[in-house]
């Protein structure tokens, strides 16, 4: 498809804007004006109607079929938290009016929304607070980081280390190198932290672990209460990569089980839009011992029940977003924790392990399933001898399938990731591992045919190491 | 699977070729062929210090992002330059052209592994 900017056709024109009353020669210093004109497209209303209705039918999305991608909690998005988030009153508040004298009173619903989403996290998952601030997951375990950070350096602990196993999130070994830590890797055993390697790993220098669990395997970190012990005897922190909390809804608080800080994934677990890069929303909870570190500003309750923005902490780590989030998502997650209570939370996780369970009992007689466990929300498997794991990835897509994850984690060979989510029923499951065997079998009997898949989508098969070796992300305007 | 007898090795698939006082150091066929398709490699600068054991650059693919890891302790003396414009020189010869960095030793390495002990932790990987 061509982009807009190749559709554009000299003189042609969707709308009038209207003139302006003064020359801009007349209004800014000399230095600041163009040379020329920018070349902004120039097309029809109707151009860019077809240009985007067209691009949103080549799009694939949970509303339009199956998306297993593990890790992700691809689950469906409520339509009613939609609503929800879409309501006046809410969509045309501007965020400074919290700020200024005389209007907080138009903001005490959005405020007070923000104070109840805080506790009704801290109910979920046993913290002692909550900031709603970090705008994406990665975002949250930043934050975190330097939440840990700030602990230690406010105790006058030396602490320059961070220690991320080989099984949990992909994204944590980043976040803490950015927080300024050096980050030490331990190997798994059988799929799980082992103890005897946290063990060694373990020195006064350490500042925290990040576990994920369920783990990126979709086992359950089975170690925890010895691996907290080991932690507290260095006075290292535990946190939890909310990644997987979809699997321990109502079945699991982490702060009762001995974690410091979370963070979550509004837009997987409680069922917000994934944004492709944004808006997400990493909210982040501490334990008491944490708190005066928060980012500010924080939502606070009057005597007389008017809420108003506190910035008075000073320990607090300062601002990580622009006023106070992802406030639109943090809405439909809210709603939707509302409108489920803790029974349908709890069902959300219990339905979850099903259906990974029910998937995994589908597809173990033609994929490799290690570690013969039961699993949480999510499996992996690797390709049978002689198929790539990308092959069978694109032949789902010839099949009107999103891919699950592949190649990630790292630990399993030619890996294959799939988490259904609670929203998909055993008619799409059943379909699905019927597609998926289907692919193994010709795969196995002819391994050329899956070479060129996809055939059917709208652009064949992408060649990634070009992409990566000759990155094109400009365009000349 | 290619191994060569001449180079020790690491666990962690890095080969190192001491020669007197210098060693080079690149990836094995076995991580060359682990990761696919190379598309960047990103090395220390002449001069940089390395430490057994240590990391000292990262290589990426279409499928992972790897950290290198120093089989030798000792100073970068010389920088495969060539693989910033062409990575996927290390996937085509590991051994040969694909070298990443030579070093200056400040010390004899120890606990290297040799050709056999390294096919044997290729194999017990590659199951």
């Amino acid at each position: 498809m061509k982009t807009l900017f190749a559709q554009s056709v000299p003189g042609r024109t969707g709308c009038l804007p209207p003139k302006p009353e003064h020359a801009a020669a007349d209004m800014l210093p000399a230095g600041l004006l163009r040379k020329s004109a920018p070349r902004l497209p120039e097309l029809s209303e109707l151009d860019v109607v077809r240009h985007f209705t067209n691009l949103s039918r080549q799009n694939y999305g949970v509303d339009g079929n199956f998306y297993p991608l593990g890790s992700c909690t691809m689950k469906y998005n409520a339509k009613f938290a939609e609503y929800v988030a879409s309501l006046p009153g809410f969509c045309n508040l501007h965020p400074l009016m919290a700020q200024l004298r005389g209007t907080s009173q138009m903001t005490q619903g959005a405020l007070e929304c923000i104070w109840e989403m805080e506790r009704l996290l801290c109910e979920i998952s046993g913290m002692d607070a909550y900031t709603l601030q970090p705008m994406a997951g990665a975002h949250g375990e930043f934050t975190g980081a330097t939440l840990i950070a700030a602990y230690h350096r406010d105790k006058g602990n030396n602490k320059t280390k961070i220690i991320c196993p080989d099984s949990a999130h992909g994204t944590n070994p980043a976040s803490a190198t950015l927080a300024g830590f050096e980050v030490v890797n331990i190997a798994s055993r059988d799929g799980i932290i082992d103890p005897e390697a946290l063990e060694a790993a373990l020195s006064e220098d350490v500042a925290a672990l990040m576990m994920t669990c369920p783990n990126t395997l979709g086992l359950f970190e089975t170690h925890l209460p010895r691996i907290v012990e080991k932690l507290r005897r260095v006075d290292a922190l535990l946190y939890y990569d909310g990644a997987n909390m979809n699997a321990i809804l109502g079945k699991m608080r982490v702060g009762d089980v001995g974690f410091d800080v979370v963070h979550w994934n509004l837009h997987k677990t409680l069922g917000t839009p994934h944004g492709g890069g944004g808006p997400g929303a990493g909210p982040v909870g501490v334990c008491s011992r944490l708190e005066p570190f928060l980012p500010v500003g924080r939502v606070a309750r009057q005597a007389d029940g008017n809420f108003y923005l506190d910035y008075d902490h000073p320990k607090s780590i300062g601002y990580i977003a622009p006023f106070y989030g992802n406030f639109g998502i943090m809405l439909r997650a809210y709603a939707y924790v509302l409108r489920l209570g803790g029974e349908g939370l709890t069902r959300v996780a219990e339905h979850a392990v099903l259906n990974a369970n029910y998937l995994k009992k589908l597809v173990e007689h033609f994929l490799v399933v290690p570690f013969g466990r039961i699993c949480a929300h999510e499996f992996v498997s690797s390709a049978p001898e002689g198929l790539r794991a990308l092959d069978i990835a694109k032949g789902l897509l010839d099949r009107g399938y999103h891919a699950p994850t592949i190649y990630f984690p790292l630990i399993v060979k030619e890996c294959l990731m799939a988490e259904p989510t609670e929203t998909e029923s055993k008619q799409t499951l059943d379909a699905y591992a019927a597609a998926l065997e289907e692919i193994v079998k010709q795969g196995l009997s002819d391994p050329r045919s899956l070479h060129d898949a996809p055939h059917t989508t709208p652009v064949r098969r992408l060649d990634e190491t070009a992409a990566a070796r000759n990155m094109v992300l400009t365009e000349d305007m | 699977m290619s191994i060569p007898n001449d180079l020790q090795y690491n666990k962690t698939h890095e080969w190192v070729r001491l020669e007197g006082g210098e060693a080079v150091i690149g990836i094995s066929h076995f991580a060359q062929e682990s990761l696919g398709d190379i598309t960047f490699v990103d090395l220390p600068e002449v001069g940089a210090s390395l430490e057994q054991g240590k990391e000292f650059g990262a290589v990426e693919s279409v499928k992972a992002a790897g950290d290198l890891y120093a089989p030798v302790s000792g100073e970068v003396i010389a920088v495969n330059e060539a693989l910033a414009d062409a990575p996927e020189t290390v996937n085509q010869s590991p051994f040969g052209d694909g070298w990443m960095v030579r070093v200056k030793l400040a010390q004899a390495p120890s606990g290297l592994l040799n050709a056999a002990e390294y096919a044997k932790v290729c194999a017990e990987e590659a199951h």
